[in-house]
């Protein structure tokens, strides 16, 4: 679990381009949205497409991203669950 | 309307890994590449503004050139500031819709970034501007063949004589493979530099 929760730490600062933030700066429960990470509404389609190209995971209701992003831990949970490659 | 005499407060370019203001060189860098010349030019121009780096090349170009005209002018956050932005180029944002189109052309690997696909339209640059400093103002990006000196002169003059903006920030903003342009400049009221279609051309064309 813990190498999934590295690598999505590195899929998310490559992906959607955050450039001034390291790695060891994402603690597994700080918050992607609002006051943590800061992402925005875009960065929200982005990790639901990531979540469909890299491991199988189709959302059909972009409202469940919602939950599921909300930190690095529950998003590592949720992949580990239901990943289909 | 009422006819004014207006000038050319200020101009921005950049192009050939030189940023220059008012053909003073701010930044050059001439062993990098496009991407790595913008991040390096946004860094010693200390902007501050991480969504930059989510941006697309024509934006970034665009974003950096006004930021550098337009900060001294709306770091006050009380006073509202009725610039408008007038932007052209020729390739619109044709360099992000190939990434796109790329992204969409294999119907087995079909995974169209919303990242990229939001900046599928050049006035997207503007709305980024617009943002970042609090501009409630006219804006247009128009597309030409060449740089149109007359058009945007006769536009800059008649959104001010009409009092629809009070400056206008104006010019060429062009992004396509291996190629870049910014020239913007700013129309007032107020500059030592009159307003008219030769010394736009004379701004643009000197090097």
């Amino acid at each position: 679990m813990s190498d999934l929760k590295q690598e999505l730490k590195e899929k998310i600062i490559t992906q959607l381009n955050l450039e001034d933030i390291a790695i060891e700066e994402i603690a597994d429960n700080d918050p992607l949205f609002g006051d943590g990470l800061g992402l925005d509404s875009i960065d929200a389609l982005e990790l639901i497409v990531m979540l469909d190209k890299d491991y199988g995971i189709k959302l059909t209701d972009p409202k469940e991203g919602k939950k599921i992003f909300e930190s690095i831990e529950v998003m590592a949970n949720y992949i580990a669950e239901h990943r289909t490659k | 309307m009422k006819a004014q005499h207006l000038k050319i407060k200020e101009y921005c370019k950049i192009s050939n890994n030189r940023v220059l203001l008012n053909d003073q060189l701010l930044y050059e860098d001439q062993g990098s590449d496009f991407t790595t010349f913008i991040k390096l030019a946004y860094k010693k121009m200390d902007t501050n503004y991480p969504k930059f780096f989510k941006m697309d090349d024509l934006s970034k170009l665009g974003f950096l050139a006004s930021d550098i005209l337009l900060k001294p002018m709306t770091q006050d956050a009380e006073i509202t500031k009725n610039i408008a932005l007038v932007f052209s180029n020729s390739a619109s944002s044709l360099q992000t819709d190939r990434k796109h189109q790329e992204s969409i052309v294999d119907k087995e690997n079909y995974f169209p970034s919303p990242a990229v696909f939001v900046y599928t339209l050049p006035n997207i640059c503007l709305g980024e501007i617009s943002i970042k400093h609090r501009l409630y103002s006219e804006n247009s990006f128009f597309i030409f063949n060449h740089f149109n000196a007359k058009y945007l002169h006769d536009y800059a003059s008649s959104l001010i004589e009409s009092e629809k903006a009070d400056e206008v920030l104006c010019g060429w903003i062009n992004c396509d493979v291996e190629d870049y342009e910014a020239f913007l400049y700013l129309v007032s009221k107020k500059g030592s530099i009159e307003h008219n279609k030769e010394e736009i051309i004379k701004l643009y064309t000197t090097k």
